[in-house]
């Protein structure tokens, strides 16, 4: 039973049709690795997702939800859906612990301690757990990207989506986050991520979606990624070399 | 005949002083509240109320103060509504500041990053926990040094509630100038009382802007390094 169904999905920004019939779908518990060139909609593929942008036509489903319901009630669809941006986009005036503790206590009216017991667990298991009392402007770039991680980790979503979590960081910082997806990919997690990571997909990830030109032109297991068969794809894992 | 300033002068000129805040504080309140419906107005989704809230501004902020105070005090005696000076005055001074707080408040709304917004959403918070939660203080944050500012503004601007016959501090200081006619040493000492009320202010404001900026620079390098 998938967790992601995209089918035929058009989107189009202005005149510019940035997604021309994408389809994948995602099994529960699957690590999907989509990568493409810059431009190629894997963003926007993402945010559709999320409906942080809707789309024009086609169906994506998710955790059940038919997210192009113009009547679907977005909070609820939030609830399963973690999303991870390059930019973290903590809240600045709240500690790492407030971060993580805003949405259990206002969205699904937790207590404090019992929020407070959640935000432990999910700084243990980025690795942030002297960090709770921190405000973010304290931490590196990485210790930023593991803290939005972990605020996404605590409302126990049942999808996260990461968007290009590493671009931002230096390769140290990188492999630090790149382990956290790990061990949420090794824990059952069901993911999707846009990444420019090769090794990492090819080690992570379950299916990879290669988007060309708002296309998906070839998807399949991560062994694609060391035998292509489309020149597209060949051309962009030799440009990443 | 007596014509030195002495020690009831003073008191008068202090009690003038007084009213000064009391009118300065009546004229913050109340802008600062009506301000804050019209920053949320200007920087709503819905375009009606971005077309009313911005109409307001545009007229307040294209009508003098002392045009205001006049249709405030005398115009509205004619449709069967009477203020007391001080009423008028206030009221005046709040549709004065509620235009200028609010186009300070909503470039401060606007300063918070549209991924703010994006990230709470992303939570699944409602608008007005978006807003309440997460938004509002980070823009308090950012208005604090302008808001600051510009409350000096109001202080001085209240002087011009003299022409209608509140006496506060400008209009304590005509008061005893037509009975003494001192001129030169009634006004210093008139302006020294408005400097030792907005000096203060002046160098808080300052200062928060200062620290705000140090704030940011601490951050910055604690980042990057
Ligand atoms: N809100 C928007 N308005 C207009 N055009 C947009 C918008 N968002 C994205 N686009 C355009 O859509 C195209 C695809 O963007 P998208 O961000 O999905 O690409 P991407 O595959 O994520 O690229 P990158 O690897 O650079 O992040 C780009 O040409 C971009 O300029
Ligand atoms: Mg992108």
């Amino acid at each position: 039973m998938p967790v992601v169904v995209l089918k035929d999905v058009k989107k189009s920004f202005g005149s510019l049709q940035v997604l021309r019939g994408v389809s994948f779908s995602v099994d529960k518990g699957d690590v999907v690795a989509l990568i493409g060139a810059s431009g190629s909609g894997k963003s926007t593929a993402l945010r559709c997702i999320d409906r942080l942008e809707t789309i024009d036509s086609g169906t994506i489903d998710v955790c059940g939800y038919s997210v192009s319901d113009p009547n679907l009630d977005l909070r609820r669809l939030r609830l399963d859906v973690g999303i991870v941006f390059q930019s973290y986009n903590l809240f600045p005036h709240l500690t790492v612990e407030e971060n993580i503790t805003l949405a259990p206590r206002s969205v699904k009216r937790m207590q404090k301690a019992e929020a407070s017991e959640i935000a432990r667990e999910v700084l243990a298991q980025v690795g942030l757990s002297d960090k709770a009392d921190n405000y973010p402007e304290q931490l590196s770039g990485g210790q930023q990207q593991r803290a939005a991680i972990a605020r996404s980790l605590a409302m126990q979503p049942k999808v996260m989506l990461f968007d290009e979590v590493t671009s931002a960081l230096d390769p140290k910082l990188t492999g630090e986050v790149l382990k956290v997806i790990e061990t949420l990919a090794a824990s059952g997690m069901t993911m999707i991520m846009v990444t420019h990571e090769m090794a990492f997909a090819r080690r992570v990830a379950d299916q990879v979606v290669y988007m060309h030109q708002g296309r998906v032109h070839e998807a399949g297991a991560a062994s694609i990624l060391t035998h292509p068969t489309t020149a597209e794809l060949s051309e962009f894992i030799s440009n990443d070399l | 005949m007596n014509n030195a300033i002495n020690a009831t002068h003073l008191t008068f000129l202090l009690t003038g002083a007084f009213w000064t805040l009391v009118l300065s504080l009546m004229a913050f309140v109340g802008g600062g509240v009506v301000g804050l419906v019209i920053a949320l107005g200007r920087t709503s989704p819905v375009r009606f109320l971005r077309i009313l809230s911005g109409g307001y501004v545009q007229i307040v902020q294209g009508t003098p103060l002392l045009v205001i105070l006049f249709v405030v005090y005398f115009g509205l005696p004619t449709v069967g509504y009477s203020l007391s000076p001080m009423l008028a005055a206030g009221l005046s001074l709040t549709i004065y500041v509620s235009a200028y707080l609010g186009e300070i408040w909503r470039g401060c709304l606007e300063a918070v990053p549209k991924a703010q917004w994006e990230a709470a959403e992303c939570l699944a918070l409602s608008k007005t926990q978006r807003m309440v939660k997460v938004i509002l203080p980070q823009a308090v944050r950012i208005a604090t040094p302008p808001t600051v500012g510009f409350s000096v503004q109001i202080i001085k601007n209240t002087s011009l509630a003299s022409v209608v016959g509140f006496v506060e501090l400008a209009r304590a200081g005509q008061l005893i100038n037509n009975s003494i006619f001192q001129p030169f040493s009634i006004y210093m000492i008139v302006a020294l009382l408005y400097f030792c009320m907005c000096f203060p202010i002046s160098v808080f404001s300052r200062r928060l802007e200062r620290t705000g900026a140090s704030r940011l620079k601490a951050a910055e390098t604690a980042v990057s390094a």
